[in-house]
């Protein structure tokens, strides 16, 4: 086994271990009800801040304009109930057209 | 009176496939860049096959190679990896009551905590069709994730610049689908949220890659939850 071996099996266990903490402590510990509803709450705010950060920037700096106009064609999309999978092909067809003009 | 119930639930089944089936789309076509990438720079196959089966968590995993390519170290890449999975913990909790009573699925189940399925799941209306949607969903992207990077391992440096079909739209776009309703419905929640995204975006070119979105969790005090 060489490093990298190492190193993946010691990110999967990590990764494995922080997974395990919510089901792990259900049904042994009694959650408060507030506390689940701050679970939640966090994971819709964890969500939304993917999002962003996924739409515009890129190894921490500006993604360019392509992406953020195709994430925004489908934040407008979703807003107006457009079905699910109108709403991330228009997004890769709007990134993938502006790209094509020569939109970075 | 069992036959109309089995009718209900072959009828949601089939509606959540045909739901998650974009959401594995986009995941195997992420997968099978994130095989490519990691070949056409210079790792043998077995690296990104090994790492999607045992780590299973999209961001950290390109990080993780990001790092080893530009010559950061294993110890580097492990690191950085794990930082982005920190938020697993509060998925984790968010999903907790989701994976049954029993032993056996909740330790299969919190391997399939991801980004994509946490998000489709808390998408859907009532509990029993969350349950339904976490299976469904976790089960058919861990399947899809792990062929679509063998694939593109295999397939090496052959499909090319994937940027130019605008697949890195896809992912940002999927989880726009899915929280939309979520912002939608609770004020509270979408305040929290856009905060939290600013907070994130104005830390992201000064702090290392996954601390944003950890970070814009302080947003979370604005809830009345937390302040009364």
């Amino acid at each position: 086994m060489n490093a990298t071996g190492v190193m993946i099996l010691a990110l999967a266990l990590g990764t494995y271990a922080f997974r395990l903490v919510g089901p792990a402590l259900h049904g042994r510990v009694e959650i408060p009800a507030r506390v689940q509803e701050l679970a939640s709450a966090g994971a819709v705010v964890l969500l939304v801040a993917l999002l962003a950060t996924g739409a515009l920037t890129e190894n921490g700096g500006f993604a360019g304009w392509a992406r953020p106009a195709g994430v925004l064609t489908a934040v407008v999309l979703a807003w107006f109930r457009a079905p699910f999978a109108v709403v991330v092909l228009a997004a890769a067809t709007a990134t993938a057209l502006l790209r094509a003009a020569g939109v970075g | 009176m069992r036959s109309p119930n089995r009718t209900n639930q072959y009828r949601r089944t089939t509606s959540l496939v045909r739901d998650s089936s974009l959401v594995w789309l986009a995941g195997g076509i992420v997968g099978v860049s994130f095989g490519a990438v990691s070949v056409a720079g210079g790792l043998p196959v077995w690296v990104p096959v090994l790492m999607s089966l045992v780590v299973y968590a999209g961001s950290a995993q390109f990080s993780a190679v990001g790092v080893l390519l530009a010559g950061g170290g294993p110890l580097a890449a492990a690191a950085t990896g794990l930082l982005l999975n920190t938020r697993t913990a509060a998925f984790g909790l968010a999903v907790a009551d989701l994976l049954g009573p029993g032993r056996a699925t909740r330790l299969l189940g919190a391997h399939l905590v991801t980004d994509e399925t946490v998000a489709f799941a808390l998408a859907q209306p009532d509990q029993s069709r969350r349950r339904a949607a976490f299976w469904i969903s976790g089960l058919g992207l861990f399947a899809v994730w792990n062929a679509g990077v063998l694939a593109g391992a295999l397939a090496g440096t052959a499909l090319g610049d994937t940027g130019r079909y605008g697949l890195d739209a896809a992912f940002p776009a999927v989880l726009a689908a899915l929280v939309l309703p979520a912002l939608r419905s609770d004020r509270g929640v979408r305040r929290a949220a856009l905060l939290g995204a600013a907070i994130a975006l104005t830390v992201t070119p000064a702090v290392p890659a996954g601390l944003p979105v950890l970070l814009a969790l302080a947003a979370l005090v604005t809830l009345p939850a937390v302040r009364r």
